[in-house]
């Protein structure tokens, strides 16, 4: 249950504004890759694409090929709804639906798709998500209580819980720690390291720490100016990104010299 | 020998020189003293007493504020008696209000039979009666009362889904558009009608489509939804505006379409601000008088069907029976009935308050751990 993705060629506008310039990255499915790389460089906007959220913003597009096992995210005909379907994404600030209790966040994915689901179907895949995202032990005795009253961490890890259920491909997480304190991004960082044995994971981080502890691959983007677009300008090892980068802009920035 | 106790002040160092606590009261007994003696020079009455009072007192506390606790704290204290005197200046009219409706009214609302009975069959010579012998006055508001709640459930029921869907649209799709822009310059200037504009339109729109003369409940709920529908759109817009963008790509995240993300996401957690926007809205046209009186007219009798017949409405009920006291030589008993109607109508008013702030409350994002 996860896959590759391929990218090709890609160009990502903002109206007519280019932000990320011809990224071609290859990663590996059931494997953890970072982006890294200073504030505003396209990271964000980039992992956007890779599930279509891109577009939502008015005026957004694209140019190029995201392949998911082959089969082009950008291709005539296809429904962003269902590309999301399979590409989950975590955000940078933790969302629970307010209105819902922790249970219904958990099951939102299913129950906003009005699918069918058995009490004990939904039971079994509350325990397997929230046990998936280290949060069951935490929150198994006020299920019925809101989501919005567990801590920033907790609500992060519910979240986590949330994509999983639906039971993606692969998952994107946009600066998932930013907001969360050592601990809790602690908590986070683990289940990182475990979900890769189920899905493809792909993380936004400006915390390179945190990119060398999690990740298998790293990809670094900057750029070159304001009102330039940003670039893919090396990706690699994690371990040869940050001990041996081939790029001189590379070694500057994760040696702390720059951004 | 000196003294190395400390010692006993009466004050501490850093409230020296400040007014003691009941200096304001003193002024303000003074201020009502001095007014009362002014008052008295040029004719007394309550309302100049407590207005030379009020500017007594803020000339008397700025005053010795200043000399005794310097220019800022007397700016502060006369910032303060500005604030405090425009809040009672604008709860006059309302105690007011209140006060003249429910003395004048509660002799009405009290006759037995007031809310169970209509004016069917009252005529003059039961008024002149119940003057003349002190019986009690007969007829009451029962078939305004359901007039009003008929017409303004037909209003309600056209308006929301309506108000609504304009709202969802200008805030989901719209994106800014020339048409959403059109449509919010339309609703701003529906806002601005004049009531009574509404109903020509309402009585003119069904003279065309049904036939001249067409006067019923449904003409005036009409009538009344034209008026209503701006206040649910604006308020609705407002709500659906504030819920926060995260939520709705939270839900596009999971695979969710964006027709279920407004309706299960998006419109569920601004349910509470449009329901008591929907509320505020109903209270808003549910005493409005000239556009009912142009498409419902008048009824004395109790009609229940919306679609056919004139039917009454306690804005209407009120307006004929003070301007057209059921006995022209004894119109007490008519002005009773209509006191006793606008207190009817004052407390629907404060129910719906009160259930928009119920409702508000149930529905509003749970929170707890």
């Amino acid at each position: 249950m996860s896959k590759r993705i391929d990218v090709k060629d890609l160009n990502v506008y903002y109206g007519d504004f280019l932000a990320v310039e011809d990224v071609n990255i290859n990663i590996e499915a059931k494997s953890v890759t970072a982006f890294i790389g200073p504030s505003g460089c396209g990271k964000s906007t980039f992992l956007r694409t890779l599930n279509r959220m891109h577009e939502v913003l008015p005026g957004a597009r694209v140019e190029g090929e995201v392949l998911l096992d082959g089969d082009n995210l950008y291709g005539h005909g296809v429904d962003p709804v269902s590309v999301r379907a399979q590409i989950g994404m975590v955000f940078q600030r933790p969302n629970p639906f307010p209105t819902m209790s922790i249970r219904d966040n958990v099951l939102a994915g299913v129950k906003l798709n009005n699918k069918k689901i058995t009490k004990g179907a939904a039971d079994a895949l509350v325990e397997k998500s929230l046990l998936g995202a280290n949060l069951w032990n935490e929150v198994k005795d006020r299920l019925d209580k809101p989501g919005s009253g567990l801590s920033g961490g907790q609500q992060q890890r519910l979240c986590i819980a949330r994509a999983i259920a639906v039971e993606p491909q692969v998952i994107l997480m946009d600066e998932p720690c930013s907001a969360l304190d050592p601990i809790s991004t602690l908590a986070i960082e683990d289940l990182i390291n475990e979900l890769k044995d189920q899905f493809t994971v792909v993380i936004v981080t400006h915390n390179m720490q945190q990119a060398a502890r999690v990740s298998d691959k790293t990809a670094f983007f900057n750029i070159a100016g304001t009102g330039k677009p940003g670039k893919l300008i090396e990706f690699g090892d994690t371990h040869s990104i940050f001990s041996n980068p081939s790029q001189k802009a590379t070694e500057d920035y994760v040696s702390g010299r720059f951004g | 020998m000196t003294a190395t106790a400390p010692v006993a002040r009466k004050r501490s160092a850093f409230t020296k020189g400040q007014l003691p606590k009941a200096a304001p009261y003193v002024i303000l007994a003074a201020a009502l003293v001095v007014g009362a003696a002014v008052m008295a020079l040029i004719g007394f009455n309550p309302f100049g007493w407590g207005i030379v009072s009020a500017i007594l007192f803020t000339i008397g506390l700025v005053s010795l504020t200043g000399i005794t606790e310097g220019a800022r704290k007397a700016k502060d204290k006369l910032a303060t008696c500005l604030v405090v005197g425009s809040f009672l200046i604008a709860l006059l009219p309302l105690v007011s209000v209140i006060w003249t409706v429910l003395s004048s009214g509660i002799p009405g609302l009290l006759t037995p039979g007031f809310l169970t009975t209509s004016m069917n069959g009252v005529t003059g010579t039961f008024d002149n009666k119940s003057v003349e012998e002190g019986t009690k006055v007969l007829g009451g508001v029962y078939h305004a009362l359901m007039g009003t709640l008929q017409i303004t459930l037909v209003a309600t029921i056209i308006s929301v889904p309506v108000g609504l869907l304009t709202a969802v649209y200008l805030v989901e799709y719209g994106n800014d558009r020339a048409l959403a822009r059109a449509i919010t310059f339309f609703v701003d200037v529906m806002t601005g009608i004049p009531s009574i504009v509404a109903g020509l339109f309402s009585a003119a729109f069904f003279f065309a489509l049904v036939g001249p003369g067409t006067k019923t409940g449904a003409v005036a709920a009409v009538a009344l939804s034209v008026l209503m529908i701006p206040v649910v759109v604006r308020s609705s817009e407002e709500m659906l505006k504030i819920v926060p963008n995260e939520l709705r790509e939270a839900a596009y995240a999971l695979g969710v379409r964006k027709w279920r993300t407004i309706l299960k996401v998006v419109i569920p957690t601004a349910i509470s601000g449009i329901a008591s926007g929907v509320t505020l809205a109903i209270a808003r046209v549910i005493g409005e008088t000239a556009p009912i009186l142009v498409t419902a007219g008048f009824a004395t009798t109790i009609n229940n069907n919306v679609f056919g017949g004139w039917m009454a409405s306690l804005p209407t009920f009120i307006y004929t029976q003070i301007l057209n006291p059921t006995s022209p030589s004894n119109p007490e008993p008519s002005a009773q009935r209509a006191w006793g109607a606008a207190l009817v109508l004052i407390i629907l008013v404060m129910l719906l308050n009160l259930v928009a702030r119920l409702v508000a409350r149930v529905f509003a994002p749970k929170t707890g751990r």
